[in-house]
């Protein structure tokens, strides 16, 4: 009598044997629910108000802290802490650059409500995570890449960007401010 | 040709051990569990850090045991111990003789020396960079040295595995096609190759640029090809653990499969998907059109998770069928209440199935939607899924299979057996917990590899809810008890091979089978249900997975419009 197990080389027609029912009826649920997963993704894509694809563009370190500088000398309001960081009130529409360097933040930025921005996210030394709390939206920066996306902020108040990738040994000190106004 | 005098034969089991594989088997599982005891010490202290109430290491020191517990963890012990499966599945399951073991001890040196090297450039201070080191950030030449050694001796290890199976077949050790479980070895050193051969690719320039050879490397090109190794590596550990869940539920219940087509086909559809499993790490990044994401995310629609939810199935299933036919016919669950629960091969194999799935499982599933990603990137909830996949998840296997392996290669009597029944629970249950905790805390916005929630002094920083610091203190708590779990594996281990008691050959076997070979059989496939306990577990799963991934997306549609 054979003990064929599965340590044990199967039956030589193993291949003919039938498939269970139980085993069917469970194979096609899992195949249908890997369906919609798929298909959520897409129609997300189309109807859904987040999407982190984004556009990105190659830009140098310097190119890219160049046009941060000249964003905070057109709309610096005011400075807070005394590291003197710039609150800057883009409008409606602009372009805000956040530049993020072993261990800080370039700007305070300071958005209205309701309105949408550009924001282009990159980093001018190592890998930064770029981490909106309360929020919580989490997105990853990348030294010579220009990550766009366009934030159209929901409730007013404080809110923090936490850096959330490693990036040197004080990487816990990396944290910044953003202001959401009427 | 093989040899007689090479082989003996196993009183306990009568299995046909080849005595070069087994040498090799033996070091090669040492290896592995002094690197889990060295891992787990710094997992423990980096744990005691992030439990706010403790805080225990300096910011400098804590990143630095980071580094190592990643490093000692996931790719030192969990590969040693595949290479010790490796061996097991090719030889002793195909009644075979090895390949050449004189390159197998090639192998386990290189390993070995990359292990150590590595662990000396982090414990130095000079390469603080996490085990993923993304550039730039630059650590010292001899930790890609090491890790890169440390690969092509795992390398060395799939193609002995697959020399050996060359052999087997040429000698006609075995008759027909491969059991199932080799087979699923077979899938995990097919993708061990691909897996490896990426590694090397992204770390011999890498290695070249620590050393001023060559200029910038590109860190995003590295964040893809590094994925292409780090992911893809889980497949491997996804398909050594699901062979050794098959191979334990013959061990203990002489289960063979519902079905080898469908078994066999889940393993295969682990291959088809094998190179896109990268882009999981990189669905919160700059750059990739939405069709490469959606694709690559969902593994070309979920073929893989396909996989694995028919194993979640046949598994158990197997199981059942193999308890039913043995007459514990009763109700939806008596194969299960009526299991050798006291038994840490099998509390370890099942809690390990069951943790895996429903934590490890249906996280993995949710936070891979490529738009759910940037709710959870980056934050605690990536090491909390983690450990449900591969702390609570393959580690746990491996340590059921361990339970088992034991005293069939040392012949000696196993040490405080108490303490190994209780093992299996501690770990399982102290990780899954600190698992859930991590991921409630990345819910809530905590960041991982973070030294500081607390933003002390830092006039920009904020205070977390009292909520968030519970939720951490919680998984602090839960990873003690996941650490005891891990030592008390670890004294069991190293107590039975240097305190058990030797065994006499003629001795009762250690390994019980009773009952093990009643099964021919599973009678008429036409009627009735084979296996409805398991079909109902499943079907339980199913609604955790589908209620979880829909509240995750109603949490994302809350969130400020980005697009
Ligand atoms: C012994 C019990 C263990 C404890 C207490 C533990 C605890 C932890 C903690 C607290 C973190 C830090 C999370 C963070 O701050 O980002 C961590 C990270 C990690 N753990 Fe564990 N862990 C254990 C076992 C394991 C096992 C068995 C594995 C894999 C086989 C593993 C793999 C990892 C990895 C890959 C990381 C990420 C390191 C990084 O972010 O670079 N851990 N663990
Ligand atoms: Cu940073
Ligand atoms: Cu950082």
């Amino acid at each position: 009598m054979s003990t064929h197990n599965t340590l044990t080389p199967p039956p030589n027609d193993w291949w003919r044997h039938p498939i269970g029912r139980d085993e069917v009826i469970w194979i096609s649920v899992a195949a249908a629910w890997c369906v919609i997963m798929t298909f959520m993704m897409i129609y997300w894509y189309f109807a859904g108000n987040q999407n982190q694809a984004g556009e990105a563009y190659r830009i140098s370190p310097e190119a890219f802290a160049a046009k941060a500088d000249e964003m905070v000398d057109k709309y610096t309001i005011r400075t807070e802490t005394e590291l003197e960081v710039p609150v800057v009130a883009v409008p409606p529409g602009g372009d805000v650059y956040i530049v993020s360097s072993q261990f800080q933040w370039n700007v305070i930025p300071e958005l209205k409500l309701g309105e949408t921005y550009r924001f282009h996210l990159s980093s001018v030394d190592v890998n930064h995570g770029f981490s909106l709390q309360p929020i919580n939206v989490n997105l990853q920066l990348v030294p010579g890449y220009d990550y766009v996306l366009n934030f159209t902020p929901n409730a007013v108040g404080e809110y923090n960007m936490v850096c959330n990738e490693y990036c040197g040994l004080l990487h816990h000190a990396m944290v910044g401010r953003l202001y959401v106004v009427e | 040709m093989s040899n007689d005098s090479e082989f003996r034969t196993c009183p306990d089991t009568g299995l046909r051990i080849h005595l070069p594989a087994e040498k090799l088997m033996k070091a090669n599982a040492v290896a592995a569990v002094v690197f889990l005891l060295i891992g787990g010490i710094f997992g423990l202290v980096v744990a005691l850090t992030r439990w706010p109430a403790v805080h225990l290491l300096p910011a400098e020191w804590f990143y630095i045991a980071l580094t190592a517990h990643g490093t000692d963890v996931l790719i030192v012990w969990i590969i040693f111990f595949e290479m010790a499966v490796l061996y097991f599945t090719s030889t002793v399951l195909l009644n075979s003789r090895m390949a050449t073991p004189r390159i197998g001890w090639v192998a386990f040196a290189l390993m070995l020396v990359g292990a150590v090297m590595a662990n000396v450039v982090i414990l130095d201070g000079s390469s603080t960079v996490m085990f993923t080191s993304y550039p730039p950030l630059m650590a010292s030449p001899f930790f890609y040295l090491g890790l890169i050694l440390f690969a092509v001796g795992a390398l060395l290890v799939c193609f002995i595995f697959l020399g050996t199976l060359v052999i087997a077949k040429q000698e006609r050790t075995y008759e027909g096609s491969l059991p199932l479980v080799v087979f699923g070895a077979l899938i995990a050193a097919i993708i061990a190759i691909f897996t490896i051969a990426s590694g090397a690719i992204i770390l011999i320039p890498t290695l070249l640029w620590s050393l001023g050879l060559v200029g910038d490397i590109d860190p995003q090109m590295y964040r893809l090809v590094w994925w292409a190794f780090g992911h893809s590596s889980q497949q491997i550990n996804m398909a050594a653990q699901i062979a050794i869940w098959y191979g334990i539920a013959a061990l203990l219940f002489g289960a063979k499969p519902l079905s080898e087509k469908v078994s066999r086909m889940a393993f295969f559809l682990y291959l088809l998907a094998l190179q896109l499993g990268s882009a999981h790490h990189l669905l919160s990044d700059p750059g990739g059109s939405m069709s490469f994401r959606v694709f690559n995310t969902s593994y070309a629609m979920y073929i893989a998770v396909l996989g694995s939810m028919i194993h979640a199935f046949t598994i158990p299933g197997s199981i059942e069928a193999a308890q039913r036919e043995k007459g514990l016919n009763n109700g939806l669950f008596e194969w299960l209440r009526k299991a050798p629960w006291g038994n840490p091969v099998f509390s370890g194999m099942f809690l390990s199935l069951t943790l895996f799935g429903f934590i490890g499982g249906i996280t993995g599933i949710t936070m891979s939607v490529q738009q759910i990603n940037m709710i959870i990137h980056n934050t605690t909830y990536v090491p909390g899924h983690f450990h449900g996949t591969v702390a609570a998840g393959t580690t746990l296997a491996f340590m059921a299979l361990t339970y088992w392996l034991l005293p069939v290669l040392w012949r000696r009597d196993v040490f405080m057996p108490k303490m190994a029944q209780w093992s299996t629970w501690m770990f399982g249950l102290g990780m899954g917990g600190f698992a859930i905790f991590f991921m409630a805390a990345g819910h809530l916005g905590v960041a991982r590899r973070h030294w500081d929630m607390t933003f002390a002094g830092n006039p920009l920083g904020f205070e977390y809810s009292a909520t968030v610091y519970l939720f951490m203190g919680v998984a602090g708590i839960t990873a003690v008890i996941g650490s005891l779990g891990a030592l008390a594996y670890i004294l069991y281990t190293v107590g039975t091979i240097l305190f058990g008691k030797r065994r006499p050959d003629t001795a009762a076997p250690a390994v019980s089978d009773e009952g093990v070979e009643a099964i021919t059989s599973y009678g008429n496939r036409s009627k009735g249900w084979e296996a409805p306990g398991s079909m109902v577990l499943v079907a339980v799963f199913m609604v955790f997975l589908v209620v979880y991934y829909f509240a995750n997306w109603k949490y994302l549609g809350s969130v400020w419009g980005i697009r």
